[in-house]
């Protein structure tokens, strides 16, 4: 048996690294929560780690989860060990290549992070929807439970397929497993070889496809012998069980860890057993022991063999004693007659003639929906009811059906020589990797068990991490949040008016706040529900300003080390001085490798630490003038209050089943209620030296700033520091102009500070716009952007778009997202919404933009005065184009059967009113405001008719007027997943406008190389830089001849993008505009974001043309080369980034080869468009 | 004809040597040099602030927004080891010293000493014959008096000295209270050279833009006068070697220069504008200037009007200044 090794880290990690020791040939592409797998595979190879046969891996990124599944299959067919990693979708779209595998009879694992399918809406996190989807195409389905159980089924598993040649599929929960960091004990490379039978690698290779000994595979077969043929696998599936567990006992000779397809864990005379698999099974058997100590006859049965699904064995584990079993299944099936483990257990039992069990199904954990012992519990007491109640569902409050269990919430379970710790922090500020370290530092530094879970926001800026940690002297089982925590770490002191951190906090458990508010004033800036708190519970607090502390180190905005320093000292989980020692060694060896200036830095925040830590006296009585602030305001929509609030007020495990549309469909125009106050700094207008160019308000990602120009006699009630000034523009004489700041919804990004173009005469460091801090501002702002608000509009009609500074006052139907601070997709969107907003259809592809746009709670997209606004939706990643395209289809249909139903009953009809609307123009506001109103006068007109014609035209009336259809997505959709799709869409004609927002990278999974990405930069996946160029998606789409093209960069030229857009919206027929947009994957500062745009104009990195098909008509070349001739070397540009830049760091020895080659890439790629444009007219007709 | 010289202890075949700048970044550059007849080169400089900026950068960029999104943890991949510019300076300095003859001299540019004790040492493994050590500091802190500027100075000296064996050079500014006292500070610490001057790069401002706009000037030929006052002063005074840098464009620049006392003289404007095969010219130049002069050696010639050796050392010295206004009277305009 080999020697115990511990290791702490995530399944993810453990699970990749046994994957990569036993395969050849790894096919990935990125899908949460499977990504990591495919990364930590692709940084081995790039660091020439070998596998265990003594080679290192091919990694292949794919341009989809089907194209990965197709290249394994191909691997494997031509005798290679191959493996990926997906989930969810990902796997959805590999099951018609693994109903190929496995009818081939091909050893491989596929590893899954198991998570929820796309239904009424997209989830990132854990359930068993995907797995379950795939339970018929004839892989075995191995389920582990636990880091260790990932780790070690991993090897199992691949042993198990070389010798039954059945392939499996081997799963674990979502984030809950796949992302828990644990200690474990590890694999080395004897316990592998131990595994691994070499022969039957051999005699896989010999059954591959070679011209040296030719066979067919993948032939089409008739009726006469398909059924037949299909029979002939199944002498391989019944031998399958016994393989896996004649696996499992040679592990456990190899390991001594022993495991059974099905384990049983419990009373042995048990009465009630539960029925489960993954990560809950550790709850489960927690649970188990705590009830059977106190007499209870309980047991879980843990399915670990999921398919084939092995009766005997399932029916040999249930103790003979067992009355009733409740089978939880974590997916739904609506419609079923039960749940899918459900009907198993239902079948073993009545197979086994064990019919007289009661057993009940219940649903359980979606979405990773927490599972906690009271919940297990709930369970049980189910089946000691004389009836107990069957297909439940617990976990949440079902008040629709009823299907829901009751549960005791103050049950718990947790042994009390377990220490548990729960922190707040905001994503920049580094709490999550300090809990990590902190998990390693225990985990490896002590005979401690360890356990580290993280809670992170949808939201991409401001958001907050809850870190969960466990310490404890065995293995932690608890898959659960931290339900009471010996230790809160509040790393922010915002969380404190926003929510209850001391919701999770035992009796007599340490408070660590960072506060920069002086000592002696701690208490009373306390909200008064958590003074009470305090006292209550006995609470000993603890202060730092480790913001300062951090400040005094050159750590700006980094608490991590200092807040790590006094989560050891105050919690006492390490001897302090043994603590200290192993934090400055974490530090040397996490950032040695980053240079010893930053090493330094970390050591002397060390040393500063304790000397800036408090404990504050914890009175006795409670006075405070702090309260926690409401998640909205009162007047908002009862929907945006009680329901959406409770989102944002963290309560949403708490809302009711009632409470939830049941066809995901939701309100737009919800952002606004939900002020995050996140910036500490804010743009302030200086109206007397603006220009009013309104640049700060075209760029600004968030859409915070606002301007109008609006007759003097509405200023009538202004607040007192309501600024205005005489409106500039000529057009606008005699009008006042305000510039308005939502200081509220501001990320406080500065990016409008760094576009303005004014400078102050007095004082050259203040522009027009400068970034004053927030607080001060808050109130009176507040009434400023209220007062602002009740402004009318202006009216569309008199708003010239041509120009920047006219076009910004149109209201933005796009506001206040969950963006990065600084993120160059959004300032796009908004002015998609703002020019077309009020008859815009958006089909989304998944990625940044779809969650930014519309993850819960609430949705940026927003509606005008007259309740007008894009309507939006996302289907899924790779079908996007399709998806718009259905979306114009099936408009033009409906417009043109109204249109027919119009024609018909025109004789009916006053005036000319049928004719005027049948033969509108429809190309300005004007247009579009004429047609609604002739419109609204039609459904006047038709509503009293009685004709079945005029009944059938009314809901179709609105059709009539134009609508616009956009398609959205990234690059990862564009020129990747969704490519094929796009160029159909494209190539049909039809007038649909898509919005490729070009980051380059795939940015929203974690910045993973496209072909997008342009040669040099590093990605996920080209850690040594990418070598081949972008691909030209414009030029592509321009060989058509009939797509309008534009390549756009607003921070280069806006007022070209501006006119990009309305000349794309205008043309009758299929429109590409694909934008450049900076992001925070590139490693640039986001508030000079709009610079590196002009950067990588000016280098000719990005090349700005129009291709305008309606030219050619004109006799004039379609192609206009908006970019002057490069005058910078593409080197400077790169220099600026960090994704090329990077490059010098890790492969000084290819920089210089590969800077060279974007160089002619760039040059190369500007004499094409240059000749493609100067071209004569005629030689450009397709 | 003898131009040989010693500098730093290293003998050179003429007193002309590249100083720092970006042309030594190229490896061919440097061939071509050597090719040119440049007796060392003093490679660009390794700057202690873009070393801070660039770790601080990178490790800046590798952690913004990390841990913050459950699907993007992290933004970029793990790189195994990363390099960094010291490390690519040593690689640079021992491809260098592969490829050329002539000896090597290493510079760092620096305010404080910070974490150069390892860069030196590794400079000296990798074969720099000797080390420059260009202090660029701006005092702006009214706070810090004289003696504390200058022992900052001495202490860097000092501490790399302290690491190498090599012989090391010191470049300044000349912006010291007394000068000839400062010289003496840094030569008792057995500084091996002083190199004056520096030409501090100095900000201008854009009207367009109204910010700071840092173009660098090139120097002029006037810009020798500097160099050459304070050489001649120093010259016989202290033990380490001068080296005079600062607008020597010409060979009768560079003669100058030697006549007042530098060891070496110093290229770098002038192959920038002219190019590397400049230094051909210049020694071309100052080959014919000694011979119509009938000079044998640039040792001969070395020093021979230095403050010491000159008929009217007062003319270094404020005289000089009285003399000099009253000349320029004579070329006002006539009232």
């Amino acid at each position: 048996m080999s020697e115990r090794a511990f290791k702490t880290l995530d399944a993810n990690e453990a699970v990749a690294w046994v994957a990569y020791a036993l395969n050849e040939v790894i096919a990935i592409y990125p899908i949460t929560p499977a990504t990591p797998m495919g990364e930590w595979a692709d940084q081995w190879a790039a660091a020439g780690v070998k596998n265990l046969l003594g080679t290192v891996p091919a990694v292949v990124e794919m341009q989809s989860e089907g194209g990965a599944a197709g290249a394994i299959h191909g691997a494997l067919q031509t005798g290679a060990l191959a493996t990926t990693f997906t989930a969810s979708q990902g796997l959805l779209l590999m099951l018609p290549n693994m109903f190929k595998i496995a009818g081939e009879l091909t050893p491989f694992v596929m590893h899954v992070a198991a998570r929820s399918l796309a239904a009424q809406a997209l989830s990132i996190f854990g359930d068993h929807s995907d797995v379950m989807a795939a339970r018929m195409t004839g892989f075995a389905m191995l389920c582990s439970a636990s880091v260790q159980e990932a780790q070690d089924f991993a090897l199992i598993a691949q042993a198990a397929t070389l010798e039954s040649r059945i392939p499996f599929l081997h799963f674990f929960d979502g984030f809950r497993t796949s992302h828990e960091i644990a200690k474990i004990e590890t694999l080395d490379e004897d316990a592998l070889r131990a595994m691994l039978d070499e022969q039957r690698i051999a005699e896989h290779r010999a059954r591959a496809l070679s011209p040296d000994h030719p066979v067919l595979r993948g032939t089409a077969q008739n009726p006469d012998v398909y059924f037949q043929a299909r029979e002939t696998v199944n002498p391989f599936y019944a031998a399958c069980p016994q393989i896996v567990q004649r696996m499992m006992d040679r592990f456990a000779r190899v390991t001594g860890r022993q495991y059974r397809l099905v384990e049983y864990h419990g009373a042995p005379d048990a009465d009630r057993v539960t029925v489960l698999m993954g990560s809950a099974c550790e709850t489960a058997h927690e649970t188990v022991d705590f009830l059977v100590a106190r007499g209870q006859k309980v047991g879980v049965l843990k399915v670990r063999l999921y398919r084939p699904f092995d009766v005997r064995a399932f029916m040999a584990a249930m103790p003979e004693t067992v009355r009733s079993i409740a089978v939880l299944d974590r997916t739904k099936e609506p419609g079923a007659a039960g749940e899918p483990l459900y009907l198993d257990c239902v079948n073993a039992a009545h197979e086994s003639g064990r019919g007289g069990v009661r057993i009940v199904g219940g649903r359980y954990g979606l979405s990773s929906k927490e599972v906690t012992p009271a919940m297990l519990k709930a369970v049980f007491d189910n089946l000691a009811q004389p009836e107990p109640r069957n297909h439940f569902t617990v976990g949440i409050r079902d008040d629709v059906c009823g299907t829901s269990l009751d549960c005791d919430d103050a049950f718990t379970v947790e042994p009390d020589d377990v220490f548990r710790a729960v922190f707040y922090g905001l994503g920049a500020d580094g709490t999550v990797g300090a809990n990590k370290d902190s998990i390693k530092i225990i985990g490896e530094n002590t005979g401690h068990y360890a356990q580290g879970y993280f809670v992170y926001d949808s939201k991409k800026s401001g958001s907050m991490t809850v870190s969960h940690l466990r310490f404890g002297p065995r293995s932690i089982r608890s898959a659960y949040l931290i339900l009471r925590a010996n230790f809160i770490g509040c790393h922010q002191s915002l969380f404190l008016e926003r929510f209850d951190v001391l919701e999770r906090a035992a009796p007599g458990a340490t408070l660590l706040l960072n506060t920069s508010t002086p000592l002696d004033r701690v208490w009373e800036r306390l909200p008064e529900s958590m003074q009470r708190g305090i006292i209550e519970k006995g609470l000993r607090l603890f202060v730092i300003d480790a913001n300062a502390v951090a400040r005094a180190s050159g750590m700006v905005g980094r608490i991590n080390t200092i807040m790590q320093v006094c989560f050891f000292s105050v919690s006492g989980v390490l001897p302090h001085e043994e603590a200290i020692a192993a934090i400055k060694g974490s530090i040397r060896k996490t950032y040695g490798k980053k240079g010893e200036a930053i090493v330094q830095m970390n050591l002397a925040a060390v040393d500063e630490t304790l000397s800036h830590l408090y404990e504050v006296e914890v009175p006795t009585t409670v006075g405070s003038d702090v309260a926690l602030r409401p998640a909205v305001a009162k007047e908002a929509p009862p929907f945006v209050r009680d329901v959406l609030g409770a989102m944002i007020g963290g309560r949403g495990d708490l809302l009711p089943v009632s409470a939830l549309p049941c066809d995901g469909t939701y309100p737009t125009d919800t952002a606004r209620w939900e002020k995050r106050n996140l910036a500490a700094a804010v743009p302030v207008w200086d109206a007397d030296i603006c220009i009013q160019c309104m640049k700060c308000a075209m760029v600004c990602p968030h859409s915070v700033i606002r301007g109008k120009a609006y007759e003097p006699a509405l200023l009538t009630g202004a607040p007192g520091t309501f600024k205005f000034h005489d409106a500039r523009l000529p057009e606008w004489n005699g009008l006042k102009f305000t510039l308005q700041v939502a200081v509220e919804d501001c990320t406080g990004c500065a990016i409008c500070v760094d576009v303005c173009p004014v400078r102050n005469k007095s004082e050259a460091r203040l522009r027009a716009i400068n970034m004053q801090p927030q607080p001060p501002l808050r109130e009176s702002e507040r009434a400023n952007w209220d007062f602002f608000c009740a402004i009318p509009d202006m009216d569309r009609r008199h708003i010239s778009t041509e120009h920047v500074r006219q076009q910004q006052v149109q209201r933005p139907l796009f506001e206040f997202s969950g963006a990065c601070a600084g993120c160059g997709e959004t300032p796009y969107l908004k002015l998609l919404s703002q020019l077309f907003g009020d008859r815009l259809l958006v089909a989304n592809a998944t990625g940044c933009s779809s969650i930014y746009g519309g993850n819960l709670p609430t949705t940026p997209w927003a509606k005008d005065a007259n309740g007008r606004g894009p309507a939006w939706s996302n289907s899924l990643f790779e079908d996007n184009a399709e998806f718009g395209l259905g979306f114009r289809v099936s408009l033009d249909k409906q417009r043109e059967f109204a249109a027919e139903l119009l024609q018909r009953l025109a004789p009916q009809l006053g005036g000319e009113i049928a004719s005027q609307i049948l033969t509108a123009r429809q190309q300005d506001e004007a247009d579009i405001f004429d047609q609604r109103e002739r419109v609204a006068e039609l459904k006047r007109q038709l509503a009293p008719l009685d004709d079945p014609v005029a009944r059938r035209l009314l809901p179709l009336a609105d059709t009539l007027v134009r609508k616009s259809v956009w398609i959205v997505g990234g690059d990862g959709w564009a020129y990747d997943i969704g490519f094929g799709g796009l160029d159909h869409v494209l190539a049909s004609g039809r007038n649909v406008k898509v919005l490729v927002l070009d980051t380059e990278v795939y940015s929203n999974t974690g910045g993973q190389m496209s072909k997008s990405t342009p040669r040099a930069a590093v990605a996920k996946f080209a850690a040594g830089g990418k070598r081949v160029a972008k691909k030209d998606l414009g030029l592509m789409a321009m060989t058509y001849g009939h797509v309008y093209v534009a390549a756009v960069a607003m921070g280069a030229r806006d007022e070209h993008t501006l006119r990009a857009f309305i000349e794309a919206e205008s043309y009758d027929g299929p429109a590409l505009i694909i934008a450049y947009s900076h992001c925070i994957a590139h490693g640039i500062d986001l508030t000079t974001g709009m610079q590196n745009q002009k950067a990588a104009v000016q280098c000719g990195q990005w090349l700005l043309y129009r291709h305008d098909p309606r030219r050619t008509e004109r006799g004039e070349n379609p192609l206009q080369l908006d970019s002057g001739a490069p005058h910078k070397p593409v080197r400077d540009y790169l220099r600026l980034e960090n994704r090329f830049r990077m490059l010098e760091h890790s492969h000084p020895d290819e920089v210089a080869a590969l800077h060279e080659q974007a160089q002619h890439d760039a040059d190369a790629r500007f004499a094409l468009y240059q000749y493609l444009a100067a071209r004569p007219a005629a030689a450009t007709k397709p | 004809m003898n131009l040989t010289t010693n500098y730093l202890g290293l003998k050179l075949r003429t007193p002309l040597v590249p100083s720092s700048s970006p042309l030594s970044e190229d490896i061919d550059n440097l061939k071509r040099m050597e090719d040119a007849g440049a007796a060392a080169v003093v490679l660009h400089s390794l700057f202690e602030e873009q070393v801070r900026h660039e770790t601080h950068t990178l490790h800046h960029h590798l952690t913004h927004g990390t841990e913050s999104y459950a699907e993007a943890l992290t933004y970029f991949p793990e790189a195994g080891e990363f390099t960094f510019r010291p490390e690519r300076y040593v690689a640079h300095l021992a491809k260098a010293k592969a490829a050329l003859g002539i000896p090597i001299i290493a510079s760092l540019n620096c305010t404080s000493f910070g974490s150069w004790t390892a860069v030196s040492k590794d400079l000296e493994k990798a074969g720099a014959d000797a080390i420059e050590l260009n202090i660029y500091s701006i005092p702006t802190d009214p706070d810090i008096g004289t003696e504390e500027i200058e022992t900052n100075y001495v202490t860097i000296v000092a501490a790399v000295k302290a690491q190498v064996k090599i012989p090391v050079a010191v470049k300044l500014g000349p912006f010291f209270t007394n000068f000839a006292h400062f010289a003496r500070r840094l030569d008792l610490q057995r500084v091996d050279g002083l190199v004056l001057f520096n030409r501090f790069y100095q900000p201008d401002i854009s009207l367009e833009s109204l910010e700071v706009a840092p173009t660098i000037l090139l120097s002029a030929p006037m810009e020798t006068r500097l160099p050459l006052r304070w050489i001649a002063i120093l010259h016989g005074r202290i033990r380490a070697s001068l080296a005079a840098t600062s607008g020597i464009h010409r060979g009768t620049d560079a003669l100058k220069m030697l006549m007042v006392g530098a060891d070496v003289t110093m290229l770098c404007s002038v192959l920038l504008r002219r190019g590397i095969p400049q230094i051909a010219v210049i020694e071309q130049e100052m080959r014919e200037w000694m011979e119509q002069h009938e000079y044998q050696s640039v040792e001969q010639l070395k020093g021979s009007l230095s403050q010491k050796n000159c008929p009217d050392p007062a003319a270094f010295e404020r005289a000089l200044y009285m003399r000099a206004l009253a000349i320029d009277r004579t070329i006002l305009p006539s009232p």
